[in-house]
């Protein structure tokens, strides 16, 4: 069994996973910059090792330094968390050349997911469907796709992910220009130039499809929304997707166990799909080979934690859990809780939280290494925790929701909560079923 | 590992003693021991509120927010271009580009004159003002917070 636990992440993520390591006898070393070393997560785990400065590329995304902590701390094994390393291949393929071992897939498995291309073709073999477009290596390619697929379209970076990236172009006289910009960007962003192209569904709903691999098997914990969303950033996520049809949700979930299998998939996975709002068609768009942000949704109507999952399944032990025993039992959502003023285009907003009354209570739960007089760096993400409810049915969830972000307080910083009440209050959502576009209404309305 | 017990309340554990205030007539339980303080309270809509603070360890000193720089030192006559947000100042728009502006160049109030990288997100920063860049007291990629001077400009005409 694990003994020693190295954690190659910070904030909200690696509270989170030390509290599930502490419950399980494992001692737990967090790697920290030193912008984190006092934060809230540093002083729950055993131990810490600082990684660098705090810039990431110094610290929390430098391969080196995090795999030379990890051995100093005689850890024998690594979480990535998610975002930074998670889906890393040569950070995955480094802590195993140390003798330890990674907690998530094997480095093949993050070869063929992490470059979308790839991860097309993968899904593509396992008899998927996938969004009609494919790879622009120029401007020419890109004018072939789009002339076969039509207007709207996306352009996504091939390796990129966390929606990052991403254009949409509703016109060919813009084509050339986006092309070109996405294509600067993604260099500047991932190292890596190359864009593809796929036809934009104008009522589509992001669902995704929670997977657990033990190598040999794989099995799903059900489907959850992200639809709401801003400039592709999940805003609001729930579990299970409201409103589909039961053989459709069947379908998603099987298709999702497949790609799985196809990969021999180990550990936790989120395996991506657009759904047509009206048909309930669905397109696979791209596998996360790690824990996910919204992962608590999943948790709360499944029983299961999964970051205990990802431990077991690590440490080489058969799933423990079998398709016929996961049971998906009411509803539950969760809002993120940004340090951004939303009324003034999400402007970041880091600085010192001087109160932070979370709401509390049964049905709630607050993922949040942030505590009153918490420091939000200006150098990381603006996530500062998220706020979980459940109830029996969305109604109730959402009634439940409503009734705690009245509750919260959090002072010193702007924050995403008012955002989250009017989401709650909106007609739209209350409905149900929402599409992607459903951000752009609240902003109007 | 140490065989004390050592776990943190978990979100049952809240939910628990909130189960417990909420049939009994307390607005509220604080909870202090010498690793946390935890007030759980009563909301005025309905609803309860956790609110905690674990202090740090006199062996783990508050080293301050990182970067904070010593105070920027006004020079008379000149203007001060200040960031708007904490964060990573950058002098050109990538690696590899000209500056957005240098030594003796000539801006208006909407002149970028650099970029702050704070929270993944870049904002560009207008010079605020009109007038002749006389110093650039800040680095390319250096940590600057608000109190932070950037450049300092002489101002033109008047």
């Amino acid at each position: 069994m694990i003994r020693t636990l190295f954690i190659a992440n910070r904030g909200e993520i690696s509270l989170r996973i030390i509290r599930t390591a502490k419950r399980m006898g494992i001692a737990t070393v967090l790697g920290v910059s030193e912008a984190d070393r006092n934060a809230l997560p540093a002083l729950m785990a055993d131990g810490i090792v600082v990684l660098g400065p705090a810039p990431s590329g110094q610290s929390y995304l430098d391969v080196d330094r995090v795999v030379g902590a990890a051995v100093k701390s005689g850890a024998d094994a690594v979480h990535p968390g998610y975002g930074f390393l998670s889906e890393n291949a040569r950070f995955a393929r480094a802590v195993r050349a140390e003798g330890m071992i990674f907690v998530g897939p094997s480095p093949e498995s993050l070869d063929a997911v992490g470059d979308k291309l790839k991860a097309r073709a993968v899904g593509a073999a396992a008899g998927l469907p996938i969004v009609p477009g494919g790879q622009a290596a120029d401007l020419g390619e890109a004018r072939k796709h789009a002339s076969e697929i039509g207007y709207p379209l996306l352009i996504k970076a091939v390796s990129g992910g966390g929606g990052r990236g991403m254009k949409r172009v509703d016109r060919e006289a813009d084509l050339e220009a986006m092309v070109a910009m996405a294509m600067a960007e993604a260099q500047a962003a991932f190292g890596d130039p190359r864009v593809y192209i796929e036809r934009y569904i104008t009522r589509g709903r992001h669902v995704e499809v929670q997977v657990l691999g033990d190598g040999r098997r794989a099995i799903q914990l059900g489907t959850r929304d992200c639809s709401i969303q801003r400039r592709f950033q999940k805003l609001v996520e729930e579990a299970p997707a409201p409103d589909i049809p039961p053989a459709q949700h069947a379908a998603l979930c099987l298709a999702a166990v497949r790609l799985a299998e196809s990969l021999a998939y180990q550990g936790a996975g989120t395996v991506e799909f657009l759904v047509d709002a009206e048909s309930f068609e669905f397109y696979f768009l791209e596998m996360n080979a790690r824990i996910q942000v919204e992962h608590p949704v999943t948790e709360a109507i499944t029983g299961v934690d999964l970051v205990e999952q990802q431990l077991l399944i690590a440490d080489g032990q058969p799933m423990g859990i079998r398709q016929e025993d996961v049971t998906l039992n009411g509803h539950a959502i969760e809002v993120r809780i940004n340090a951004e003023d939303w009324t003034r285009n999400f402007l970041p907003s880091p600085g010192r939280i001087t109160t932070a009354r979370w709401p509390a209570g049964p049905h709630i739960r607050v993922d949040s290494h942030i505590e009153s007089g918490g420091v939000v760096p200006p150098y990381y993400d603006s996530l500062i925790g998220k706020l979980i409810v459940s109830g029996v049915d969305r109604t109730q969830a959402i009634a439940r929701m409503s009734q705690a972000l009245d509750t919260l307080i959090l002072e010193g910083v702007a924050t995403t909560a008012p955002m989250h009440r009017r989401i709650m209050a909106d007609a739209r959502f209350r409905a149900g079923a929402v599409d992607t576009r459903f951000f752009e209404g609240l902003a109007d309305g | 590992m140490s065989d004390e017990i050592d776990l943190p309340l978990t979100p049952d554990d809240v939910a628990s003693i909130v189960s417990l205030l909420n049939g009994s007539g307390y607005q509220g339980l604080e909870l202090s021991t010498p690793r946390f303080v935890l007030k759980v309270a009563r909301a005025e809509g309905g609803g309860w509120t956790q609110e905690w603070q674990h202090p740090i360890p006199p062996e783990r000193p508050i080293a301050g927010p990182p970067g904070e720089p010593a105070a920027a030192i006004e020079v008379e006559g000149l203007l001060a271009i200040r960031p708007p947000l904490p964060g990573t100042f950058y002098h050109t728009p990538q690696p590899g580009a000209p500056p957005f502006v240098k030594m003796g160049d000539i801006v208006s109030p909407e002149t970028i004159i650099g970029i702050i990288e704070t929270m993944k997100v870049m904002n560009s920063i207008p010079a605020g003002f009109s007038g002749e860049i006389v110093e650039i007291t800040a680095g390319h990629g250096d940590m600057v917070d608000q109190s932070a001077i950037l450049m300092r400009l002489r101002p033109l005409g008047i």
